[in-house]
């Protein structure tokens, strides 16, 4: 009998277990999926929770109930990975032999990477919200909040989710809107790159609505550190940027087990081969997800995009065939943009957000780089569309793996 | 688009980035640093040769990754190219605007 080991049972590993549980059988194979947590996340829950849109029971279930019968779960931490001798070693002290490896133990914050990011304001009036502490703290905080400077802020790329901040911005201006607060709130959008996105036309339509929501953006900052005393935010070239509330997006690494094993980059990234998932140091590995150093967008949607490539590509590997060059790097993001609307954004490595209509040329529904209630309830849809299709690795009906150019707008 | 810089016309992006690195010589550097209003000094050069040579070694760049190098701090790299240092010296070193990703 054959192990496949999958580690993390994050949403793109718990997509794979589904995936291959059907295709790869016993007695010829053993799937086991290893993650040492109890629950399962939906992450950009996160984003509603601060604004008590979702409580946390919207938003947390058990790792167990997405993951098949016949697939082993192990909850157990992982103390390394020795890739040469195809070897998991636990921190129990036992081990697991594989033959095929899948690597989704995602991304998470590193506030430590920046100096006095963790100190004494943290989630006191510093805050992230790409954990589930991190929100519930934020969440307790704006309930009864009386008005000042709020910093949204991203450190460093690349992040997961990398629209989310601007959401958070977006969705506080509706906030205190709701609360008639909005003349008493000062909105500012902090960012490392040079615009409000990395690509222009999508730059272009969101520092429109940063505009008409009157939230003043700083583009190019690069932080050094945040003063506790005097609660502001420097950067290298010495500007300063105060607050009463700092939410930031802290640097985003791979899991500190890639730095253990040795597989990792500088931010603890496996170097994967962009169009085949498959590891480019070793051939029986493959990564998909957020733990690549793929230049994909950090996101569930591309993750859900990968494992329908990935899982042909394992069973080519393992019959040896020739492994498809496939996956572009298809990205499809809602973007809440406050006042019960949403923009959605569908691109790829080599093709930028742009305006049109989605899935159906032509018809929609749902429309692209514009805002419309349609596509927040879209966004809303998706919670349900996440637990019950998603992570059960059905197919999306109408929406393709790699990027459709049609229904499009490209100049 | 084309520009004439130093006697010499090169291509250029939009944005102003050279697209054909090959047209790159040491006068263009002197004359893209001055449109920034920069003075090219040897420690300049030192991270300007380090650059190109990362980019010919096809390694993502960024600000992180400068600062790890062991050429230059984030710190002088602020100070010797300043406001958007990976954008500005990227520029004078005649290789593409380093993409931020996604």
């Amino acid at each position: 009998m054959k192990n496949l080991v999958i580690l993390g049972a994050g949403t793109a590993g718990t997509m794979m277990a589904n995936h291959l549980h059907n295709e790869l059988k016993q007695p010829d194979w053993q799937i086991t999926i290893i993650d040492e947590r109890e629950e399962h996340h939906y992450q950009p829950g996160y984003l509603f929770l601060p604004f008590d849109i979702y409580t946390p029971e919207d938003i947390i279930k058990t790792i167990e109930e997405f993951i098949p019968k016949d697939v082993t779960l192990v909850k157990k931490k992982i103390d390394r990975i020795v890739p040469k001798e195809n070897r998991i070693e636990l921190a129990n002290g036992t081990a697991l032999n594989y033959d095929v490896l899948i690597v989704a133990t995602g991304a998470k914050i590193a506030p430590e990477e920046t100096e006095g990011m963790q100190g004494k304001e943290w989630q006191k009036s510093v805050f992230d919200f790409y954990t589930f502490e991190g929100a519930l703290a934020l969440r307790n905080k704006l309930r009864d909040w009386q008005g000042g400077k709020l910093v949204v802020h991203i450190t460093e790329m690349p992040i997961k989710c990398p629209v989310a901040p601007l959401e958070f911005a977006f969705l506080a201006d509706s906030f205190f809107k709701h609360k008639h607060m909005r003349d008493k709130v000062e909105i500012t959008y902090v960012t490392p790159l040079s615009g409000a996105f990395t690509k222009p036309k999508a730059t272009e339509a969101l520092e429109h609505l940063l505009h008409e929501k009157n939230i003043h953006i700083e583009s190019d900052f690069a932080i050094e550190q945040v003063d506790n005393e005097s609660k502001t935010i420097i950067d290298y070239g010495g500007r300063e940027i105060p607050f009463d509330i700092l939410v930031t997006v802290p640097t985003n690494k791979g899991d500190a087990l890639m730095e253990r094993s040795g597989m990792g980059d500088d931010l603890n990234y496996v170097p994967t081969n962009k169009a085949t998932l498959q590891s480019l140091n070793y051939e029986n590995v493959f990564v998909l997800g957020d733990a690549s150093n793929i230049p994909a967008s950090k996101a569930g949607s591309v993750a859900h995009f990968e494992a329908e490539i990935l899982t042909e590509n394992i069973l080519r590997y393992v019959n040896n065939e020739p492994l498809k060059e496939e996956f572009d790097g298809h990205a499809n993001c809602f973007i809440e943009t406050g006042g019960g609307k949403a923009l959605l954004i569908d691109f790829n490595y080599t093709h930028e957000p742009v305006e049109g209509t989605f899935p159906f040329a032509g018809i929609g529904p749902l429309r692209l780089l514009k805002e419309s209630r349609m596509n927040h309830m879209g966004k809303l849809a998706f919670r349900w569309i996440y637990w019950n299709v998603l992570l059960k690795g059905t197919h999306i009906p109408f929406v393709s793996a790699t990027m459709s150019e049609s229904g499009k707008h490209y100049a | 688009m084309e520009k004439t810089i130093a006697g010499k016309t090169i291509a250029v992006n939009e944005e102003g980035y050279l697209t054909d690195f090959s047209q790159w010589n040491e006068q263009v550097g002197e004359e893209l640093a001055k449109e920034a209003n920069i003075n090219l000094t040897p420690r300049h050069w030192e991270v300007l040769k380090y650059l190109q040579k990362e980019q010919q070694n096809q390694v993502a760049l960024s600000i992180r990754r400068v600062g790890k190098s062991g050429v230059v701090d984030i710190k002088e790299f602020y100070s010797l190219f300043p406001n958007a240092p990976l954008k500005t010296s990227t520029k004078i070193a005649g290789i593409p605007k380093p993409a931020s990703c996604i």
